[in-house]
Formats: C-alpha cells, structure tokens, sequence
C-alpha cells in the first residue's frame, strides 16, 4: 500500500489505452472512409487531450501524496518464465508523471497544430493514427515499470518515428530516411537488450524498484559489471537521442511532416534516451567512467552538431542538428550527475524545440502554399527563398524570436536556466575530475555556436529583403490560427519554463529527489560556490548574447542569393554544409562494405552458391539420379522381375539357411 | 519312408518350373510352369506329412483350390490379353515400361 492507492494513480493505464483507441479508430477511418477529417481530427486530438487530463489527474494525486516510493500498478503477469518474471505494469512517480505532462501536454498542441498542416493532405487519416499510435507508445515508454515494458514503448515509438519519416513514401528519399532511421537504431537497441540480459544475469530481476534497490547491494561500485551495464544502456541511448556515432539517422529524419519532427524528432522521442540514462541514474552514478562517457559524448555531440548547424540552409536541418546538439546537452547533465538538470533541459527543450519546429512548419507550410499556387518547384523548406518573412508571418516570427532567444540561452527563458544548470554541474563536476572542465569548454563553445546559427536562421528566414520570387509573394500570409495557436502556447511555456527549477529554489530538483537521493550519496555535491555560480550564470548569458550579436554583425541578408545563383562554398565551409562527409564515410566504412559482403558473399556466395546449388538443386538432381537408377530397373518385361524375385528368394533362403 | 527321393523329385519339380517360369516367353507355358511349381510344393507337404502330422495334406487341398481359382483368372486374363494384343509373348506386353 502506497500514498497513491485509490487515486487517479489507479487510473493511469488510461493514459495509454485513450491514443491507442484513437489509433484504432483513426486507423479504421483511414481504411473505410479517409475523407471524414472532422471525425480524424476529434478522435486524434481528443484522445490525446483526454491523455493530458488523465496526466493532470495523476501529477495532482502525486503532488498531494508525494510519495517516497514508486506507485506500480500491476496489469498483469506478462513473462512469468522459472526466474524470470515480468509484470505488464506502470510505475508512478515523480519522474514519470512529469513526462507524462510532458509528452501529453506537447503531443496534444502538436496535434492540434497538425489540423491545419496537414490539412490537404490525402493520408490525413493515416497521419493522425500513426501520431495517436506513437503517443500510445511514448507513454507506454515513459510509464513502464521494468525494462522490458519500456522497451516495447522505446521499440513502439521507433517505429511509428519509421511510419511517419517515411509518411510520404512515394518518395523514395523519404522512404530511404524511415529505413535508415529505423536501421540506426537497431545498433542502439542491440545495447539495450545486452543491458538487460546483463541486469538479469547479476540483479535477477528487471523491475525498476527491484534493479535499483539491489544494485547498491549486490554489484561493485566502479567494477566492470555496473559500467558494462551502463554503457550498454547508454549505446541504446545513443541510437535512439541520435548523439555521435549514431546520430546521422534523425537530419534525414526531416523527411517526415514537420510536426511529426516537432513532436518525435524533437520533443519527445529523441529524449527517451536522457530519460532512460535519468530513470536509472543509480546504476550510471556506481560507475565513474559511464558517467564520463556519457558526458563526453553528449558534449562532443553538443559542439559537433551545433558546428554543422551553422551552414546548413534547410530550415529543418538546422532546427535537427540543433536538436542533436541540445540532446547533447542533456546527456551533458545526466552524465555529470545532474539528473535534474538534464531533465529539466529535456522539459525546457520539449517545449522551445517544438515551438521552433512547429514555427518552421507555419513558414514551410505558407511557402509551399504560395509555390503551389504558382506551379514553381522552387525548395519551400531553403532559407535562400525566404527572408524578409516577419512581414507576412508576424506571429511566426515573434514567437520564433522567443524560441531563439530561450535555445540562446538569454535570462530570463527557460532554456537559460536549464542550460546553465547542466554547464554549471559540469564546471562543479570539474573540480572532482579535471575532464568535467573540458565537457564544460565543450558546451560553453557549443553554446556560442547554437546562438550563432539560431541568429543566423532568424535573420535568413525573417528579416532581409524577401527572397520568394515576385510570383509568389502575394500569396504569403500568416498561417490559420490552429496553426499560430499552439505556437503562442508553447511560447509562453518557452518563456515560463525556467520556474520549474530556479536556481536555489530548484523546484524541479527537490521534486525528483525521491529518485536520485540514492545516487547523488554516490557522486561528489554539485553545488558550486555562489561567487563562481553567477560568474558563471554571467558569462553564460553573455555567450549567448555574443553569439547573436556576432550574427547580425557577420551575416548579410541583404547579399544573400537564391540557391540557383548562391556561389560555390569552399574550404571548412563547404566541409560544413557536407556535414563532414559523415554519412559519405559510413557509406564507404560500414554500408558499401557491408553491401559488398552480403551481395558477393551472402548472396552470390552463400545463397545462390551453396545453398542453391548444393542444397536445393543438389538434392533434386540426386533424387532424380537415383530415380533414373529405379526407372532402368522397371522395365516392364515380367521376365525381369521373375529373376528379381528368384534372386530374392534365394537370398532370403540363403539367410535363413546360414 | 521314401522321403529322401521324394523331397528330391520335389526339389527337381520345383527347379524345373523356376527354369521355366525365367525361360519361356509364352505366358500360357509361363502359366504351366507355375502349376509346376505349385505342385512340386504340394508333393513336399505331402512327403512331409509322414512326419510332421496330417496339417500338411490338409494345406495340399487349399493349395489345390487356389491353383484352380488362380488358373481360371490367369487363363481369362491371357485370353483378354491376347484378345487385345493379338500375342501372348510376354517379351512384347511391357506397357508398365518405367
């Protein structure tokens, strides 16, 4: 009996079962009668607001309760195998709730939003089932109470990201982008699943509760088992919050509708893996070197992706490598030990990112509106054909201004204080061990560059002269108010999001200790000096304004051409706008080998070589050999089986008689 | 009491239709042949019986009855066969050629 028995807590599968009706119905509408877009619309958007006021209802009931542990509330007995039994259940608390606001309140704007952006589109059926169904599964992931019912929720919610990527599948490239988002992450879920059976085999059990009361007691802080566990985990991290090595699979991501990457490839899923490495930051906090791995690759990743950020021209890919970035930020925070801290940065994150991805679409969706109307093929998504947007865009662009400033880092948006956090641990972490202050430099550079190309979007896509083409001019104007709805929703969440955890009053922090008390006993204290705190808190602040301010100083709008007449990039620059060849590389390293190997190897080799000739054909050829051999013998002339049969019979005379 | 010579002509009976039966072509001598060697059989139950009990002369009279029954069907068959193939060589009647 806990606090919660006989709340709304009881109620929580709801939640889940709520999108995942509207997946049915919305899947069955899009089979019987794709047309009815007003029933698609209620069915999609209600049952993934009534999932935010089930949400509501629990985080009210764990609000009053506030319990010191977690509420499970069992379903069923789902693998009940010898040793090995897992419960289909759901776990509340205070991590999961907030996710559960988190992911409901985001995915319900985002729906809404989804009304008018797809609004002419002939999958608009299809689209609002795989979104309810990706819902479903998110919560599924986020409320899971062992490892292997979130891995459902993290294997349900890869693939409808695989659905809706490749949403528009007549396309081949986007078809392409679902495959190879769906294929990357396979390596990452390798890692997840050696994690598990490594839980199992020396914890013996897969319950979160179970793991984590036992493994303080049972594994050696800092020995190989924990960090083995610990980084297996994290490699699943690493596929599905794309950080490097993994990372190339969610720029192409963009394929998909924006608010499909708003809400996936942006606010919700791609964070499963800071909530998974904050869910079981026990496990991350006994071993030393997983905590240094996981914020080394979350600040290598932080500045590598903010570097690509700064020359791409697609609108999208720039708000996904900034998205990548960010998420290396977060696992900055967990990986220093602020679990708090990255979550908070995930909440801050959900919302600015969203706000962001969801304004591109209000500029993608106009611009294409206003190509379509005039037949041009020009790219609506390319910066070089905006500028000079604020003008028709007015709430767009302000709201996006708010987003940008908040990513940048200016006090007082919620991305300042989330980020300072995570940097600010990371300088704490520091004094501890020295390679905490080079994750920091990494991030303070990362932090410079990410005001830098948000500026540099900003100043492209809505101020300069207009680029769109004399044609298409007329025919931009805001977008409907489903649209801009949301977005100023999301901007006052953008601008509100920082009173979740403020500094010294860590609202946030204090809310999650039940969970990570256990762990932070484990690391060196986090708190810094208060002197060194706001200088830090300062030259943060002042890294972001720089970075906006080197912007507008270094970029020139008005000299910007279409991308017919753009000159050639050269040098670091046209390193950059390749991305660093990094898929060129993999291409080259891992798939044209690896195509080689099955094509000459598997294939002409293995397949059709051995298997077919000696196998398949091998055996026919011997069956027909040895049935040639009994049709000679069948000659039809009775004489002949006479002497068959007296032959017989002298042999089984013969045997008897020996 | 004369069981040696009588085993032995039924040892040559036998043999003989054996012979026969791999030999001739002609499926009426084919035919005979058989009865040969069904009778050579039939004369070793007999010689047999002195010793054994009168079991054997009693599978004689079944061995008999089938003989007759089997030459009734034979011979109709012969005579159809022959009807349609106008021989009874059986070296030319090999349809079941596999």
């Amino acid at each position: 009996m806990t606090p919660l028995t006989g709340t709304a807590a009881d109620w929580i599968w709801l939640a889940i079962l709520l999108p995942f009706a509207g997946f049915l119905v919305n899947g069955a509408v899009a089979f019987l009668r794709p047309q009815s877009k007003r029933l698609v619309s209620a069915v999609g958007v209600g049952a993934v607001a009534a999932a935010f006021a089930v949400g509501v209802a629990v985080f009210v009931a764990v609000l009053r309760a506030h319990p010191a542990e977690p509420y499970v509330r069992t379903l069923w007995s789902w693998i009940p195998v010898g040793d090995l039994q897992v419960d289909a259940a759901l776990q509340v608390d205070q991590l999961s709730v907030v996710m559960l606001l988190v992911v409901t309140g985001v995915s319900s704007l985002i729906h809404v939003f989804s009304i008018g952006y797809m609004q002419d589109d002939p999958g608009y059926a299809r689209y609002f089932a795989y979104l309810n169904l990706f819902v479903a599964f998110m919560l599924v992931l986020v409320l899971g109470a062992s490892y292997p019912v979130m891995f459902i929720g993290w294997e349900g919610v890869g693939l409808c990201s695989y659905l809706l990527i490749g949403f528009w599948f007549e396309e081949k490239e986007k078809a392409d982008a679902g495959f190879k988002a769906f294929l990357v992450n396979r390596i990452g879920d390798f890692g997840f699943l050696v994690a598990m059976f490594l839980i199992f085999t020396h914890l013996g059990s897969l319950d979160f509760r179970e793991v984590f009361a036992r493994a303080p007691q049972t594994l050696l802080p800092g020995g190989g088992t924990v960090t083995a566990i610990a980084l297996f985990l994290f490699m699943g991290c690493v596929g599905k919050s794309a950080q490097i090595p993994l990372y190339v699979w969610l720029p192409d991501a963009m394929a998909g509708p924006t608010p499909v990457s708003a809400l996936i490839h942006a606010a919700t899923m791609v964070t499963a893996g800071v909530y998974l490495v904050a869910r079981s930051n026990i496990l991350f906090a006994m071993s030393p070197v997983a905590c240094a791995v996981v914020a080394g690759v979350g600040a290598l990743t932080a500045l590598f992706a903010a570097t690509i950020g700064l020359k791409q021209w697609d609108i999208k890919k720039v708000l996904a490598y900034s998205t990548v970035s960010q998420l290396g930020y977060m696992f900055v925070g967990v990986g220093a030990g602020a679990y708090a801290a990255g979550v908070f940065h995930l909440i801050t994150h959900a919302f600015f990112k969203a706000l962001l991805f969801l304004g591109a679409g209000s500029v993608i969706h106009v611009m294409h509106r206003a190509y379509h109307h005039t037949h041009s093929h020009a790219d609506a998504q390319d910066m070089r054909n905006m500028g000079g947007l604020a003008a028709y865009l007015p709430w767009t662009s302000r709201v996006m201004w708010v987003a940008t400033l908040a990513i940048a880092g200016i006090p007082p948006l919620a991305g300042f204080f989330s980020k300072d956090e995570i940097l600010g641990a990371a300088f704490a972490r520091g004094a501890a061990d020295p390679f905490y202050y080079v994750v920091w430099a990494f991030g303070l550079v990362g932090a410079f560059l990410t005001a830098f190309y948000m500026a540099r979007l900003m100043l492209y896509t809505f101020h300069g002269p207009n680029r769109t083409g004399d044609l298409a001019r007329p025919h931009l104007a805001e977008a409907p108010w489903v649209m801009t709805g949301p977005l100023v929703v999301l901007a006052v969440l953008t601008v509100l999001g920082g009173l979740l955890n403020l500094p010294h009053v860590e609202t946030l922090q204090r809310w999650l200790e039940p969970l990570t008390e256990r762990s932070a006993a484990l690391l060196p204290a986090l708190a810094p000096a208060t002197g060194v705190e706001i200088a830090l808190m300062a030259l943060a602040a002042l890294i972001g304004v720089g970075g906006i301010w080197l912007a507008t100083r270094m970029l020139k709008p008005e000299a910007l051409q279409t991308p017919e007449r753009a000159p050639q990039e050269t040098g670091f620059a046209k390193l950059l706008l390749e991305k660093y060849r990094v898929d060129e590389l993999y291409a080259a390293v891992i798939v044209r080998p690896l195509v080689w190997f099955s094509r000459v190897v598997l294939w002409k080799g293995v397949d059709a070589g051995a298997i077919d000739t000696a196998g398949v054909n091998g055996s026919a050829a011997l069956a027909r050999g040895l049935g040639w051999i009994g049709s000679r013998l069948e000659s039809g002339q009775v004489g002949t089986y006479v002497v068959f049969f007296v032959i017989g019979a002298i042999a089984v005379l013969a045997a008897l008689l020996r | 009491m004369l069981l040696g010579p009588s085993l032995a002509v039924s040892a040559i009976l036998f043999s003989l239709g054996v012979v026969g039966v791999l030999l001739r072509r002609n499926a009426i001598v084919i035919f005979m042949c058989i009865e040969l060697m069904l009778n050579a059989v039939n004369l070793t139950f007999v010689a047999l019986s002195q010793q054994i009990g009168l079991d054997g002369q009693v599978f004689v009279f079944f061995v008999m009855t089938v003989a007759a029954a089997e030459a009734a069907v034979g011979l109709a068959i012969v005579i159809a066969v022959y009807r349609h193939r106008d021989t009874v060589n059986l070296q030319r009647i090999n349809l079941l050629r596999g």
